[in-house]
């Protein structure tokens, strides 16, 4: 596994396109990205804190405007494209005055989905994450991981094509956040989603993707992009191989240089 | 107390009992603060017309019970009414306040003049533009209540979570959406700090709205206008019996917002889950 300049996925078109993006705040925060993530592919953005890993999945969704350079989603701007996408925030984000079930509709209720086929949609949602039973409940009576799930079904709920995810399951204990890894992966075999996926954690972000970008701070750039070799579908056994540990080694080695570079 | 084990075995008993000893301890304290009373009346020799006894009032409270009943109704209607037009108004004033920071900065200044403006300087003008009687009472406490409602009313709007806003955006909701599904569901736990707060100076706006707007016909008024014909009379006893019902209509004023608040919140609000939820 060598970190190369530019993702090798020529027979695919790229349904995320960063060409020569900057994003300045008050100090510039990424400088001239060029990115571009293919079709179901699930990309891991890592890098020390402060790189803009976060500020990328608010340019892709266009919560934020792009300084320069052009951002182009399934060739639409990003705004345009917001259909096709849902974001997972790190914080559950859910409406506390909301039971589970009007919270996993909220996505189909603000698009304006008749009522009828929101409540089959969302009956099959809470299935699929494992709240069937506790659609009456409303938010601060859940755990950690059942509200992570709640946001979940919510961001499926819309049928998106691209999910964007920042540090869904930092908050999460480790056993949680591994069970969510695998739940997560289970669901993504089923639907097929691109996914663009934030995280702090290397041997996270090496089990669930099949690409990883690490960017280097101050401002941020792309200092690595790298495939993740391992076989697909993942299971749990694979963390104890001995190629996942090499894998994250080489990963955690990568950020470390991002981090001194 | 001591022990949770225990605490939760005899639950429901040990909450009764709880409360049966907190009622028997408020009203020995009542029936103390009534003995205090008659006791200081009886030492000093102090003449009805001075101080009623606690059981003179009691019966002139039922004497002239229709009477009372009937300045303590006038008075709930102009308290309730120009509370409840206060909330309407102040909601949507805090909706337009809502729109922009820039809206805000241009009107509120306006908020704090109904704030700073004592009522009774402008009790004249009200008078002589609306004429005596439960209009103007109504219009007195409708103005006195607005600004608590309205500046809750804002800062409960405006403050919103930012990942809430940016969820609504990733599903292309509307402005309006984004008002009346996010906004103003987050508004209405402070909504209800201002409707507790306009709810106590009501009663008290209300009376003291009668005791210069008074009444359209004489004899006939709330509880304010009753309070200055009584003491004029020199009729101790009634005042007496007067304060005792604009108390009660405080009392009630504070507990149907503190059940409405509980109705509307207890589902999902930290501020009104009581223990026995858990």
């Amino acid at each position: 596994m060598s970190a190369q300049a530019r993702p090798a996925h020529g027979f695919t078109v790229p349904q995320i396109e960063f060409a020569g993006v900057s994003k300045k705040y008050d100090r510039l925060i990424l400088d001239d990205l060029n990115l571009s993530v293919a079709k179901s592919e699930f990309l891991s953005i890592l890098g020390p804190s402060g790189c803009g890993k976060s500020t990328v999945l608010k340019l892709i969704s266009g919560l934020t405007p792009a300084s320069s350079g052009r951002i182009l989603v399934d060739g639409m701007t990003p705004k345009n494209a917001r259909e096709t996408m849902s974001f997972i925030f790190q914080d559950p984000t859910l409406l506390p005055w909301r039971t589970v079930r009007a919270n996993a509709g909220l996505g189909l209720e603000l698009e304006r989905v008749p009522k009828e086929k929101r409540d089959a949609q969302v009956d099959a949602l809470l299935e699929l994450v494992g709240l069937s039973h506790a659609g009456k409940a409303y938010p601060r009576q859940l755990s950690g991981g059942m509200k992570m799930r709640l946001s979940i079904a919510r961001a499926l709920a819309t049928d998106p094509r691209l999910l964007l995810m920042d540090e869904p399951f930092a908050a999460l204990d480790e056993m949680t956040r591994d069970r969510m890894n695998e739940e997560l992966l289970r669901l993504r075999d089923e639907q097929k989603w691109t996914v663009v996926f934030v995280t702090h954690s290397v041997a996270e972000a090496v089990f669930l993707s099949t690409r990883i970008v690490v960017l280097s701070a101050n401002p941020g750039r792309v200092h690595a992009d790298m495939p993740v070799p391992l076989p697909i579908p993942r299971t749990a056994e694979l963390r104890m191989t001995p190629e996942f540990e090499q894998c994250v080694t080489t990963v955690s080695r990568t950020l470390w240089e991002a981090r001194s570079a | 107390m001591c022990d949770h084990g225990v605490a939760h075995a005899v639950g429901g008993a040990f909450g009764v009992r709880h409360r049966l000893l907190v009622l028997v301890n408020s009203l020995a304290i009542f029936a103390a603060l009534l003995l205090l009373w008659q006791v200081v009346i009886w030492a000093g020799h102090i003449p009805s017309f001075m101080l009623p006894s606690p059981w003179r009032v009691a019966q002139v409270i039922d004497e002239r019970f229709p009477a009372l009943a009937q300045s303590f109704i006038i008075t709930a209607a102009s308290a309730s009414a120009g509370l409840v037009a206060s909330i309407l108004a102040g909601v949507a004033v805090a909706l337009v306040f809502a729109q922009s920071s820039w809206m805000r900065r241009l009107l509120y200044p306006y908020t704090l003049l109904l704030q700073t403006v004592p009522i009774v300087a402008i009790t004249p003008l009200i008078i002589l533009w609306v004429g005596p009687g439960a209009g103007a009472v109504t219009l007195i406490t409708f103005i006195i209540c607005l600004a608590p409602i309205i500046a809750n009313t804002t800062q409960g709007l405006i403050s919103v979570d930012e990942n809430f806003i940016h969820l609504f955006l990733m599903h292309n909701a509307t402005r309006g959406q984004v008002l009346f599904k996010l906004r103003l569901r987050n508004a209405i736990p402070s909504l209800f700090v201002g409707i507790r707060i306009s709810a106590g100076i009501a009663v008290i706006g209300a009376i003291t709205g009668e005791l210069f707007a008074g009444s359209s016909s004489v004899g006939r008024g709330g509880l304010g206008y009753s309070i200055i014909y009584a003491s004029q009379q020199l009729q101790t006893d009634y005042l007496f019996a007067l304060i005792v019902a604009s108390a009660v209509l405080g009392f009630v004023f504070y507990f149907i917002v503190y059940f409405l608040e509980w109705y509307f919140l207890h589902n999902w609000h930290e501020s009104a889950r009581t223990p026995e939820v858990e």
